[in-house]
């Protein structure tokens, strides 16, 4: 999650010429919402983005999936806008536009040409407070969210895998479940459990504006005033959601399907977020996943990969954007005549002997140089500086801490990550994942029949 | 395995870092390297191309950018995948994952320890009619940068030791696309459309293919396709002409002259009115229909890129977005699009809808199809089209690597360095006549190849 944190003033860990980040300006309007804006002036075009701090974990039991569902519903039109009335106008204005929910944030964007900014914050300050909804939108629609559903988890042995491994690592924080909800929750979601989300956390004090591009932040204050300004504040429950307990044991999932024709090994482990860890903690995490798992220079792909040959691919992750306890995750996908428990029993060994050792000095160097210059590169995309400071706020960063990211990374020294990787790269907090096909050879991984009609 | 594969949410495992986990409100489609055309006009600093030709007589267009302190640089040779030898699918996909691992004096290990401890981005990728390259550095480490990538394009070393490895990453990605419904469903349709051409043939190979690929290939390849008179670059960042002119050189100068390209003939898909079914036993039916479309040089293309927006290009209000999803709740992801092939120009929709209903779908998409091709858009679509088609243009050339890719496009496609000023008068002048033209012309397009993956209720007889 490097890139997400990175962002800014990327230049303090690179040599020469590169200046600064870009300069944020971030201002408060009195009803509460939070403004940051972003300059970008190469094109002359913004990117416009509402965040709004409610995701899928601020969800009340039974009722998974309402955070993902509202999100779909925030498309059909308000007390003022008719329906599709908002996209098209999009539309038409040239513009794109999506949203996205995640565990703890969801958010609405429009990338415009610069001129047309204001329209597009009338249309969604108007939506913050004035959404209006029927069965006749919400019933086929929660048929799409079912497809979607379908789509991305219940059609992917892989991805049911995933599933289970997030929903086995957490006990009793609501990460455990997965954003877009429970297939059998999600069928009983409706209307009134939709407007009473939305009733409890849009407001604009729950909300911050990122306005990235080609404009004046005087000129987005003042437009953010005459529209966004004119939505009251409301009172927004603070989050206080259950929080997880120092975990006990190494648990294991196993997900076996004929269609899984590549098997693979994943390993989670629960360790702090940016929000959660201590001194450079998540910062040392950080390096952790890029010494281990960045590219053919990261130790998992040199030692399985190259140097036992076991592996075909390996991978390491650390989602530090989270407002509580988040994963680091290391994954390999065996080569044939591999069997899963030699290529966890390797990839432990290679995992062990990072937390003996730590980093040298040389491994630790490339992987900050990485990191930094993901910091230069993001700069590149006024949508990627969007997210990543939204995302920061969302999951409880300031501004401030975004942009002294390149310098904290820069101190973090090899007994750091050796420290962090030892308290927190430890089997008794980890689920391990197999991904693979049932034993039986009667069933062919690959089915092949085939009917021509006409 | 560095491809810029698409990406998917969750992706997580197998991603160089996390994905972020999010859900969004429609899947940003990321269609292949295929010419997925329509650039689109800017206004801005975007026109200022400069086409830079190196003392050794390499042209590139370049758009210099000195705000931010890197390079991005975007090419491509012609003469990819459909240049692999007709037994061997795979050769150039396998080649362009081997290329920038270990090349000149270095070997793999120490190719990529120079690539990360100058935090640089290289990789190639093959699609069916082009290699492509693409080049992310600093400016401080351009010599740097544009040293290795000369390594990489003029001496490649294709080592056992890689190429056994690249090849082991290559056929686990294979065994996992080999039950992923997406990927048997493309595949599926191009090998019937194409069964005598190849473009039939998979551009990664097959599982069978891929083992026998030997390292003559991987060189026969290199030397016949890699080549000064088949190179198209474009790069955009912080570097001058001059400055340009003398990486072209250190990186492309010491290519042959010509490449040596077996010929591709004109295509047309096959089987057109037929349904295929491959059984596979999940819960949503994965539908791919293609059909007939228009090559990017056809004079009618623009006209049926129009017509195309108007059915299932536009995310949001698109004729299939609203019938498909919209009204009925069949389908979280119902879109259309045109693929214009060096040597043909397709057509396709796909969705992907619960078995029960998949019969629905498919239905609906090839009424709608007819009903456009017969009775064409309202006025009011085509005014709102080109609304947005040419309001959106400047969103394609707000990072430097789309910028540098719009420009590789079109410099592949023949288009003319004065395209991007010309591009939004074209979509402008597109009449109602135009579209009824176009249509016309493509009224095959009512029928389409029809390829489901799944248990569609209905389709698969059981």
């Amino acid at each position: 999650m490097a890139v997400l944190i990175a962002a800014t003033a990327a230049s303090a860990a690179l040599s020469t010429a590169q200046a600064v980040g870009p300069q944020v300006s971030e201002f408060t309007l009195d009803n509460g919402l939070k403004v940051l804006v972003i300059p970008d002036r190469r094109t002359p075009v913004v990117t416009h983005m509402v965040w709004y701090k409610v995701g899928s974990a601020d969800e009340a039991p039974g009722k998974s999936g309402i955070a993902h569902f509202l999100e779909h519903l925030m498309f059909k039109g308000t007390e003022k806008t008719p329906p599709g009335m908002f996209s098209g106008e999009v539309a038409r204005l040239g513009g794109q536009e999506n949203a996205f929910t995640s565990y703890d944030y969801t958010a609405y964007y429009q990338r415009v040409a610069k001129e047309h900014l204001e329209k597009v914050m009338n249309f969604e300050a108007d939506r913050m407070t004035g959404l209006k909804l029927t069965d006749e939108v919400v019933l086929p629609e929660r048929d799409v969210v079912l497809e979607e559903r379908r789509m991305r988890t219940d059609n992917d042995p892989g991805a049911r895998l995933a599933e289970s491994l997030q929903a086995t690592t957490y006990v009793n924080h609501p990460y455990q479940h997965p954003i877009i909800g429970w297939e059998h929750e999600i069928k009983q979601l409706n209307r009134e459990d939709a407007l009473a989300f939305y009733r409890r956390f849009y407001a604009p004090n729950n909300a911050v504006l990122v306005v990235a591009g080609d404009v004046e932040p005087e000129a987005v204050r003042a437009l953010a005033e005459k529209t966004f300004g004119q939505v009251p504040r409301a009172d927004t429950p603070p989050r206080n959601r259950p929080q997880e307990p120092e975990p006990e044991a190494h648990r294991r999932v196993s997900l076996s399907d004929p269609r899984v024709a590549q098997p693979s090994v994943q390993r989670t482990y629960l360790v702090p977020s940016y929000r959660t860890a201590t001194g450079r903690e998540a910062e040392a995490l950080d390096l952790a996943a890029q010494i281990l798992g960045g590219g053919q220079t990261g130790r998992l792909y040199r030692e399985l990969v190259v140097g036992q040959e076991l592996a075909a691919g390996t991978g390491a992750w650390y989602q530090g954007t989270s407002y509580d306890a988040t994963r680091f995750g290391v994954s390999a996908a065996p080569r044939p005549g591999v069997s899963l428990e030699t290529l966890e029993k390797a990839m432990t060994g290679v995992v062990e002997r990072f937390v003996a050792e730590g980093p040298d000095e040389l491994e630790l160097a490339r992987a900050k140089t990485r990191l930094a210059a993901d910091a230069i590169y993001a700069r590149d995309n006024q949508a990627t500086l969007a997210r990543i400071y939204g995302a920061a706020w969302a999951t409880g960063m300031s501004v401030k801490d975004v942009n002294e990211w390149p310098d904290r990374l820069k101190a973090v020294t090899a007994d750091e990550v050796k420290e962090a990787a030892k308290r927190y790269l430890q089997l008794g907090r980890a689920v391990t994942g197999y991904l693979s096909a049932p034993e039986a050879p009667a069933t062919p991984a690959k089915v092949e029949t085939r009917e021509n009609r006409s | 395995m560095r491809r810029s594969a698409s990406v998917y949410w969750n992706g997580i495992f197998f991603g160089p870092r996390a994905v972020l986990p999010v859900l969004g409100r429609i899947l940003l489609l990321v269609l292949m390297s295929l010419s997925l055309v329509s650039p689109a006009a800017a206004q801005s600093q975007t026109t200022r191309i400069t086409r830079v030709v190196s003392p050794g007589g390499i042209e590139a267009w370049l758009v210099r950018d000195t705000t931010l302190p890197l390079i991005a640089m975007e090419f491509a040779f012609r003469g990819g995948a459909a240049q692999d030898p007709p037994a061997t699918p795979g050769v150039a996909s396998l080649t362009a994952s081997l290329l920038d691992e270990g090349a000149g004096d270095l070997d793999a290990a120490a190719f990529q320890r120079k690539v990360a401890d100058l935090a640089m981005e290289i990789s190639f990728d093959a699609n069916r009619d082009e290699l492509r390259g693409s080049l992310r550095t600093l400016g401080e480490n351009r010599d740097a940068a544009f040293d290795l990538l000369r390594l990489a394009v003029t001496a490649p070393r294709f080592d056992e030791e890689a190429v056994e490895r690249i090849r082991a990453a290559q056929l686990a990605s294979l065994r996992r696309r080999s039950t992923d419904p997406n990927s048997l469903a493309s595949e599926r349709w191009f090998a019937l459309a194409f069964p005598d051409h190849a473009y039939g043939r998979p551009v990664d190979g097959t599982l069978a293919s891929v083992p026998t690929i030997t390292q003559a290939d991987l060189q026969t390849f290199t030397r016949n396709t890699l080549a000064r008179d088949t190179l198209k670059v474009a790069v955009v960042g912080d570097i001058g002409p001059e400055e340009l002119g003398r990486e072209l050189d250190r990186a492309f100068g010491a290519l042959p002259a010509k490449a040596t390209l077996r010929p591709v003939a004109d295509v047309a898909p096959k089987g057109i009115g037929t349904v295929d079914v491959i059984p596979l036993n999940i819960p949503q039916s994965v539908v791919l229909m293609g059909t007939t479309g228009l090559e990017r040089k056809d004079d009618d293309f623009i006209p049926a890129y129009v017509l195309n927006h108007i059915l299932g290009g536009s995310a949001f209000s698109s004729r299939l977005f609203k019938e498909v999803r919209e009204a009925r709740g069949l389908a979280y992801s119902v879109y259309s699009y045109q693929v214009a092939l060096e040597h043909v120009g397709l057509w396709f929709a796909g969705t992907a809808t619960k078995n029960e209903r998949a019969g629905d779908s498919i239905r609906i998409i090839g009424d709608e199809f007819r009903k456009i091709l017969d009775e064409g858009p309202t006025q009011t679509e085509l005014d709102e089209a080109k609304s947005y088609l040419t309001g959106s243009y400047a969103l394609r050339f707000d990072t430097s690597s789309k910028i540098a890719g719009q420009l590789l496009q079109i410099q592949i496609d023949d288009l003319g360095i004065d395209y991007i000023d010309r591009r939004n008068a074209l979509i402008e002048a597109v009449t109602l006549d135009d579209l009824r033209r176009a249509a016309h012309r493509l009224t095959e397009a009512a029928k389409a190849l029809t390829v489901v993956v799944g248990r569609p209720a209905g389709l698969s007889g059981g």
